[in-house]
């Protein structure tokens, strides 16, 4: 894609050019969008109007994205094209307890204009860094929050809140539902906090051009997160993803199972049924095949470095399960162990998965570093009858083997007994046997698949797996 | 080429409201918008938020024929589209023995003897009508293929008829439970919606309205449970639907307020899974007394 230089943009004209500005960046992003959805959307701004913002942003909505996923990207970008204002709006006064005691007072009432407001204040007085004084030549939302410090004032919340139930009697709340207030009130300064977030990527792009900050400052949506450098919050989105993600797979299996089905016309079988017709083969008989499910063993580098990739796909598996005759899991950093009990149970709790695997199972000897070859040799030596003609092997990790030996012959050992043998590697291509990484190596003994992403692994996992 | 149910968006949401169902600013916005556009609606959303519910009200307000095509695995153009009366034809032909073939062979494939399903009854007639295809996600890829035609220019093609175009539109909407992904081919011909649960005050207010005998303050409570529930990493999250039968419950079993001992012993009502109703319990504290 040939992206414009990063300087200054021009000034986007009228509605159509911040219309295919806003589509530009989403593209940008990996959205697909045709030229059919931007005249649509063209067509749902003339009948909606601008005069209300979130019409017009739920109708470009509409017209532009094909799935809920894709609005973690368009709600900003909608924002950055779209202002709710442009310049200085709200003119903070810098003055930070009266602020958060205003702040204490919109939260306990709910009230999002007066937050949205509040908001804009605090950009303006506690966000702004750079060295032209007054103004400044950025904004920040970290500095901001790091200054107002929103989520210090719960207990203050809390407190407005029951002083205000008490004052007023007969709306006193009953005892059962104040225990949920207090996450109610995390929740919304969780809100308040994404307003600031919002508000000072909007000012930021109004000063270095609105199509940088699109490109860079939008987060991706949580399908093409690179498992490696996934936060916590959006590992614990990937998890909540495995159900539906996993049914949508075990639906597109079957279909393959089905279509599989229909197999070869059976002619010994058709001749035979054509008797009764006077040898006119009338009702063509097809060979049934035998389903056959296949056995899956999954061989995880659960090391820190690579965990988070390790319990997605493991429990990714698990909801798979009915797919398969029989799941194996084991675990390895530098020993291998069984943990397919554990990644069972794991269904219920999967948020502690890693540390139980880590706590319950024996998966490290006398250091903590990741070692391929000992853990490979020792799963071929101690495991070996869990791998048979019948079984596909999954081996999941990075290949870095800290400098030891990575032990080919154990690797090939495994791929001669079993069916197949994939390796997924959560590392880009380009980083493949560089430093301490066999991966190279290894794949010259197994077919070795970047697997980077949710998106990427369910790929994978439809197109390699065995029906 | 609008269907021309509505005027605004705000007409959109009175009238639905008038109807029985409050919409979210986005729900108003976006019927208004495939209203005018012409433009089929593809609702996505968590069961229970009222997918199909929009649809009926939707008809309801434009006095309009409700077609439903119901979606299920194996569903096949005969079944959504249209089929031939083939007991009626072979009774034609035996009336009529003395005709030539050519005869009876224009007869029997004419109007008369076509037996229209859902899709071809949306397109014939002027009546104003809401075609309703109802779980797209569960039918097979090959009806996705079928819809294309019928949702792009809202015509079907009879191989012995010629093609049969709509004289006026239906306002259609499609919904799905993303068990399967659509194709990409029948998401660009919609408009796309998403259902989320709604926001406190909204489901509220569809908590008053649904059911209208409950207490003001204890409506409000069940909806802050639900919402906390829904903030829960739970397997099933509450639904619109399960709030409204919790509140129904909460009436039947005439409590005035929400206290522990009512909510361990209908937690059952909102929560489907066993997992589920333990893991509340724990973080709501319902043992601690």
């Amino acid at each position: 894609m040939t992206a414009p230089s990063t300087g200054p943009s021009l000034p986007i004209d009228g509605i159509t050019g911040r219309l295919t500005g806003l589509v530009k960046a989403l593209r940008s992003h990996g959205l697909r969008i045709g030229p059919g959805e931007t005249v649509d959307a063209a067509a749902a701004l003339e009948a909606l109007g601008l005069a209300d913002r979130e019409r017009a942003r739920e109708g470009l909505a509409a017209a532009l994205l094909h799935r809920e996923s894709q609005r973690a990207v368009f709600d900003p970008v909608f924002d950055l094209y779209f202002p709710a204002g442009v310049g200085v709006p709200v003119r903070g006064d810098g003055d930070r307890d009266a602020l958060r005691e205003r702040l204490v007072a919109a939260l306990a009432a709910d009230d999002q204009a007066l937050l949205a407001r509040l908001a804009g204040e605090a950009v303006d007085g506690f966000g702004a860094y750079g060295s032209f004084g007054q103004g400044g030549d950025g904004w920040s939302s970290y500095q901001t929050l790091s200054r107002v410090r929103p989520e210090t004032l719960l207990a203050r919340v809390l407190a407005a809140l029951r002083a205000e139930s008490a004052a007023e009697p007969g709306t006193e709340r009953p005892a059962f539902t104040d225990r949920l207030l207090a996450d109610e009130v995390r929740r919304r300064i969780e809100g308040f906090r994404e307003r600031v977030r919002t508000e000072a990527r909007r000012r930021v792009a109004e000063r270095r051009g609105t199509e940088e900050i699109a490109r860079r400052a939008v987060t991706t949506t949580a399908d093409r997160v690179d498992f490696l450098l996934a936060g916590r919050a959006q590992l614990d989105e990937l998890r909540r993803a495995v159900h539906p993600l996993a049914r949508k797979l075990a639906t597109r299996l079957a279909a393959r199972r089905r279509r599989a089905a229909h197999g070869s016309i059976d002619l010994r079988r058709t001749l035979r049924g054509s008797l009764s017709t006077g040898g006119v083969p009338m009702r063509p008989v097809l060979r049934r095949r035998r389903p056959a499910r296949p056995e899956l063993v999954l061989l995880c580098d659960v090391s820190g470095s690579v965990a988070g990739f390790a319990n997605f796909t493991m429990l990714l598996v698990q909801a798979l399960h009915d797919q398969f005759s029989k799941v194996r899991v084991f675990a390895f950093v530098n020993r291998v162990d069984e943990v397919t009990d554990l990644v069972a149970h794991g269904n219920a709790d999967p948020a502690g998965l890693g540390a139980r695997i880590l706590g319950e199972a024996t998966v490290t000897g006398w250091h903590g570093s990741s070692d391929y070859g000992t853990s490979l040799g020792e799963f071929a030596e101690r495991y070996v009858d869990a791998v048979g003609p019948r079984s596909t092997v999954l081996v999941l990790g990075d290949a870095r083997t800290n400098m030891s030996d990575p032990n080919l012959p154990a690797l090939r050992n495994i791929a001669e007994r079993s069916r197949r043998v994939y390796w997924l590697n959560p590392e880009a291509r380009t980083q493949w046997s560089t430093g301490d990484s066999a991966a190279y190596a290894y794949a010259e003994l197994v077919e070795m698949y970047e697997c980077r992403n949710a998106r990427q692994l369910s790929t994978l996992i439809t197109r390699l797996l065995p029906v | 080429m609008t269907t021309g149910y509505f005027t605004s968006v705000d007409d959109v949401a009175a009238r639905l409201a008038a109807t029985g169902y409050l919409a979210s600013p986005a729900v108003a916005t976006t019927v208004f918008l495939a209203d005018r556009l012409g433009k089929p609606l593809l609702v996505e959303g968590p069961a229970g938020v009222g997918k199909t519910e929009l649809a009926k009200a939707v008809a309801a307000v434009a006095d309009a024929r409700l077609v439903r095509l119901q979606c299920y695995e194996g569903v096949d153009e005969s079944r959504a589209l249209y089929e031939w009366n083939h007991a009626k034809q072979l009774l034609r032909i035996t009336a009529g023995r003395d005709e030539s073939w050519d005869e009876t062979r224009t007869d029997i494939f004419s109007e008369e003897f076509l037996l229209s399903r859902p899709l071809l009854t949306a397109i014939r007639g002027a009546e104003p009508k809401v075609l309703l295809i109802d779980e797209t996600d569960k039918a097979d890829v090959e009806v996705e293929g079928l819809l294309l035609e019928v949702l792009s220019d809202f015509q079907v093609t009879v191989p012995e008829l010629g093609t049969i175009s709509a004289e006026r539109r239906p306002f259609v909407v499609l919904t799905s439970n993303a068990s399967r992904e659509l194709s990409e081919a029948l998401r660009r011909r919609c408009l796309f919606l998403h259902i989320g649960f709604p926001e406190e005050e909204l489901e509220r207010r569809i908590v008053r309205m649904k059911v209208p005998g409950l207490d003001e303050a204890l409506a409000a409570s069940v909806v802050r449970v639900v919402g906390a529930l829904r903030a829960m990493d739970l397997r099933k999250v509450p639904s619109v639907a399960e709030t409204i039968d919790w509140a129904r419950t909460l009436l039947a079993l005439g409590a005035d307020t929400l206290d522990e001992t009512v909510v361990r012993d209908s937690l059952g009502v909102v929560l489907k899974h066993q997992d589920d109703v333990l893991k509340a319990a724990a973080k709501l504290d319902l043992d601690a007394v």
